[in-house]
Formats: structure tokens, C-alpha cells, sequence
């Protein structure tokens, strides 16, 4: 029965006990809100700030009329023309006469990015053209990258990301020819 | 006989580490957190394995999403100089109010003539989709908006440091934070702005990629 049990009764000598209170506090729901709010900063925090590359065009305000443009032979020259489907063409040399011989075939050639695709042939070529100079610290492999109309800003930024993996001697965005142009149509991408 | 006492463990945990533990992670995470600046144009930048960090201060960023520029600047002196060079230049006034409101602005994309209504608007609705329709950049390639803002911009830093007398003037930086799939015309029209204004160093804002790329 419900009965509430007063004192005095069957007690053991009626001795008065004092609540021992638990010393411990509950802390679940202050964990629970602790993390909580971690989630919550994780979420809405970006971690890092965003990274970048840098990229450097040449200043084409005042050419100098004395300076002489500085002379590549066609072998030492790379040329990448962008193109659309995430595809490229690429050729050594001149773009009406790519350059032709023994070692390097350097007729237009259709390509993707990225690690198996131009990376392989823009490494094949600077390494060919590090034995071949007289001094390689000097001289070396010219990249030029022309990217066309149909090109979008992810292809440019790739290519150049390419060129901080391979560090040709040197590297420049210029612009396409229509010789270019005809290559892309060429291999259809247009 | 010996009274056998099972002893009763308490189901409680001592929640005391834990909570330590929580409130250590949580204060790490209030310090270091920049919190997200909400922009008029998200965009998804390409990826590269470049890992250079962006500067912090003197910094002009120019977001390039679906054909539209925008621009931010990281300094507010800048921002209400450069400003106030505009509105002489296209003799448009602002108000003191509408100064102060855009020097708090972090990035923006509107004509010089749709800045007014763009700054009367309340802080949320500023970045609606659809609501900045970016700055001008066609026409003659040193006489459109964008090339006046970069103008302003890197003249008003150059200002702003020989007034504290340094010796070695420092130049903005720029950086490009162009979407993925932005057609290279529109990227190349801007990089030939910035040509245009001696800006020939530039950075691209990019993503991390993963190394097997």
C-alpha cells in the first residue's frame, strides 16, 4: 500500500539520516551542447583559405623597339592549342611546318589532360630537349599555350597547372592563329 | 551465513573528460574559424595541385561567374576611396550613409547607377540570386567600369600608403576567381583589362586536387 512512512514507527532507533547528495554533476546535456556547437563552427567555418597560382603575363604596354624577341629553334618549342570537349592538340615547331626528324615527330596530335594524356608527351619533350642543348641550365623547352574560343577557364587552369608540374624553362598564354584554328578543326574540336 | 552482496555499479558515466574534451575542440574551433562571406555569384573554381595562399590584406578579387564580373576588395580604405574616385569620375554622389554602407560591402556586382539601390538594400537580400547583374567590362578595353575600378583601386592603395609615408610602395594583388566552366573569351577580357592597367601579376583562385591527378 501507499503509505508514507513518517518516522517514529518501525524505524531503527529513529535515527535521522542526512541526504547524501551525489557530489557529480550531470554533465550529458553540457556535452551535448558542446558539440552541438562544434558542428555547428565546422559547418559554417571554411577551414583554410583558399589556395592559388600565380600567373604572370608579359607586360605588352611598351615593347621595346631596340629588344629582340628571344630566339627558340622550332625543336625546343611546344605548342598546346586548347580546344573544346576537354580535348588539345599539341605540335613541336612551326605551326604550318611542324618540326620532323629522326627522334621527334612533331605533327599535331590530339590529347586530354591531366596525367596520362599531355603530361606524358610535354615531359617525353623536355627531357629530349634537356640532353640535346648545349647547356641545360640555359636553355630548354618552350611551352606556348594557345587557348582557343571554345576553350573554357578549367582547360587554361589545368594547362597551367601541368606547367607547374613539368617547370618548363619557360611557358606563355599567346594568342591563336588561324593555322591553330585549322588544326583544331582538323582533329574536330572545334 | 554470509550475505552475498552483488555490488551495483552505477549505469552513469563520468561525463567530465568528455565534456573537457568537447569545449577544448569547440574553443580551437572559434579561434581559428574566418567565417564565410557570403558572395553575390558562388562559383566553382577549377582545381590545381598549386597550393600558394592567397594574401590576406591589399587584396582585389575579381569573381568571373556566368559571363558577369564581380569585384571585392579586402580593405575598407580602399574601398571608400576608390569609391569616391568613381562617383567623381561618373558624377554620381553618395550619401556619407551610402559610403559607410559600402565600405562594409565585401564584394559586389552592379553598374556604378544601380550601386544606390543596390546599398539601400538590407544585408540578406543584397545576395539573392539574380539580384547583382555584375560590372560593366565591355567597350574600349581601358574605358569601361571594370578598368576604372582596378584603376581607382590600385591608385587608391598607392594613395593610401605614401599618406603613412611608407618607403616601399606595394601594389594591390588581384586574384581571379573564375568559375570552371567559364568560356576563356570572357577570362581573357579580363586578363586584358588588367593588362591594360599594369596589373600583370596575377593570381588564380583554384581548389585543391588530390595528387594522382
Amino acid at each position: 500500500m501507499a503509505e508514507l512512512n513518517t518516522g517514529g514507527g518501525g524505524g531503527k532507533g529513529g535515527k535521522v539520516r542526512s541526504k547524501k547528495s551525489n557530489p557529480g554533476v550531470d554533465l550529458t546535456a553540457m556535452v551535448d551542447l558542446a558539440f552541438l556547437l562544434i558542428t555547428f563552427f565546422i559547418l559554417t567555418t571554411t577551414l583554410s583559405k583558399p589556395q592559388s597560382m600565380d600567373l604572370s603575363l608579359p607586360d605588352n604596354d611598351k615593347p621595346d623597339p631596340n629588344a629582340t624577341p628571344p630566339e627558340a629553334p622550332a625543336w625546343r618549342t611546344l605548342t598546346v592549342v586548347l580546344g573544346n570537349n576537354n580535348k588539345l592538340v599539341y605540335y613541336i615547331g612551326l605551326t604550318d611546318a611542324p618540326y620532323v626528324d629522326a627522334d621527334i615527330n612533331g605533327k599535331p596530335k590530339l590529347e586530354n589532360y591531366g596525367g596520362k594524356g599531355i603530361r606524358k608527351a610535354i615531359l617525353a619533350h623536355n627531357k629530349y630537349v634537356l640532353e640535346h642543348v648545349d647547356d641545360p641550365n640555359k636553355e630548354g623547352l618552350t611551352v606556348l599555350i594557345k587557348a582557343s574560343k571554345s576553350a573554357n577557364y578549367k582547360n587554361v587552369v589545368d594547362i597551367l597547372d601541368e606547367m607547374a608540374i613539368i617547370k618548363p624553362r619557360s611557358y606563355s598564354i599567346v594568342d591563336v592563329t588561324p593555322g591553330d584554328i585549322k588544326m583544331l578543326e582538323d582533329k574536330k574540336i572545334k | 551465513m554470509a550475505n552475498i552482496k552483488t555490488s551495483k555499479k552505477s549505469t552513469r558515466i563520468d561525463m567530465t573528460a568528455m565534456c573537457d574534451v568537447a569545449f577544448l575542440l569547440l574553443s580551437f574551433f572559434i579561434m581559428t574559424a574566418t567565417s564565410k562571406v557570403p558572395e553575390p555569384k558562388p562559383v566553382d573554381t577549377p582545381a590545381s595541385t598549386v597550393k600558394a595562399k592567397l594574401p590576406e590584406r591589399n587584396l582585389m578579387t575579381i569573381t568571373i561567374g556566368d559571363s558577369a564580373v564581380y569585384l571585392g576588395m579586402s580593405d575598407r580604405e580602399t574601398r571608400i576611396a576608390a569609391l569616391e574616385a568613381m562617383s567623381l569620375k561618373y558624377d554620381i554622389a553618395f550619401t556619407p550613409q551610402e559610403i559607410n554602407e559600402f565600405s562594409l560591402l565585401d564584394s559586389f556586382g552592379v553598374p556604378l547607377e544601380q550601386l544606390k539601390s543596390l546599398l539601400a538594400l538590407k544585408n540578406a537580400e543584397r545576395n539573392r540570386p539574380g539580384t547583382q547583374s555584375g560590372i560593366p567590362y565591355a567597350g574600349d578595353i581601358s574605358e569601361n567600369e571594370l578598368s576604372d575600378w582596378v584603376f581607382y583601386a590600385s591608385e587608391a592603395v598607392i594613395l593610401e600608403q605614401q599618406g603613412r609615408g611608407v618607403e616601399k610602395l606595394k601594389e594591390i594583388e588581384v586574384a581571379i576567381k573564375g568559375g570552371s566552366k567559364e568560356k576563356y573569351p570572357v577570362v581573357k577580357r579580363v586578363f586584358d583589362i588588367l593588362q591594360k592597367q599594369n596589373v600583370n601579376n596575377f593570381y588564380l583562385v583554384t581548389s585543391l586536387r588530390s595528387e594522382d591527378f
